[in-house]
């Protein structure tokens, strides 16, 4: 646990919620990323411009972040391009299937006590902790 | 146009939890799964405050009559489980565990302007666009 950062992650944790519940409460909107951008492709009239705001929002959140963080401690994809492509395809595809990724079923659907949210976080965990077992203690690792 | 300019604060806000928590960070997420490894349970913490706030917050919210900018609240009306959502979960998962990024954290590292961002999100892209697919060849053949 050398890496443990319980101050910084709790704390973005909140304001991840904060973020979540201005949207309901402001435009009734649940912050699910992946809903977000899933109906932003193909774009309908009157419904995109929010959703591109939001994730526009998104992205300039992390500039922000990192024009005010002492140490920009960046960030590492070790993944390489088959692993990137397929790993973006089952991350694309599931979510659209499930209806819904870490923030929507995550973080608003528990909220709600939605009991297909807390189905889909406990899955979406548990597949995700087997295969970085199997690829970095499995497969010879 | 203030509806528009919320869409954009609250975007900017989770961001910047994104990236103060370090979920935008694939191998702060992977040392997260790694349990049977050197486990860091730092996104646990990500997980809890944010649930903290919203399971708090959206009670009361929940309960006014309307949004301050919209109508309506936009709440899904799916109750059941289905087997869509189980296995579009556990695809999810994987997915997520082979790279390390899930669709927030993927566009919100656009941030640092790494080519495998880009790579990654064409592909998840391509992905939902494919999963548009699954209903319509399901109803077909149950029609």
């Amino acid at each position: 646990m050398a890496n443990f950062t319980p101050y910084s992650a709790f704390i973005g944790g909140l304001l991840i919620g904060a973020a979540a519940s201005l949207l309901l409460w402001l435009n009734g909107k649940i912050a699910g990323v992946s809903g977000i951008l899933g109906q932003l492709l193909p774009p309908v009239k009157g419904d995109a411009a929010w959703r591109a705001l939001f994730l526009a929002g998104l992205v300039l959140g992390v500039f922000f972040f990192r024009l005010f963080d002492p140490m920009d401690r960046g960030i590492a994809i070790a993944a390489d391009l088959p692993v990137l492509i397929a790993g973006g395809l089952l991350v694309g595809f599931g979510t659209r299937l499930g209806g819904g990724c870490t923030s929507g079923h995550g973080v608003c659907g528990i909220a709600r006590l939605s009991l297909r949210s807390i189905v889909a976080t406990l899955t979406f965990l548990a597949t995700a902790v087997v295969t970085v077992a199997l690829v970095r203690h499995g497969l010879g690792g | 146009m203030a509806r528009l300019i919320a869409a954009f604060l609250a975007g900017l806000l989770f961001g910047v939890g994104l990236g103060l928590s370090q979920m935008v960070n694939p191998a702060k997420v992977l040392a997260f799964l790694d349990v049977a490894g050197d486990w860091d349970p730092s996104l646990a913490l990500v997980m809890l405050g944010a649930v903290l706030v919203t399971f708090v917050a959206f009670r009361p919210i929940l309960r006014l009559p309307q949004p301050v900018f919209a109508g309506k609240f936009s709440l899904p009306t799916l109750k059941s489980l289905t087997a869509r959502l189980i296995l579009g979960s556990a695809i999810f998962g994987v997915g997520w565990g082979l790279v390390g990024f899930c669709p927030g954290p993927a566009i919100a590292s656009l941030a640092y302007g790494l080519p495998e961002t880009l790579v990654f999100l064409a592909a998840l892209i391509a992905g939902s666009w494919l999963a548009k697919l699954v209903p319509a060849a399901t109803v077909k053949q149950s029609a």
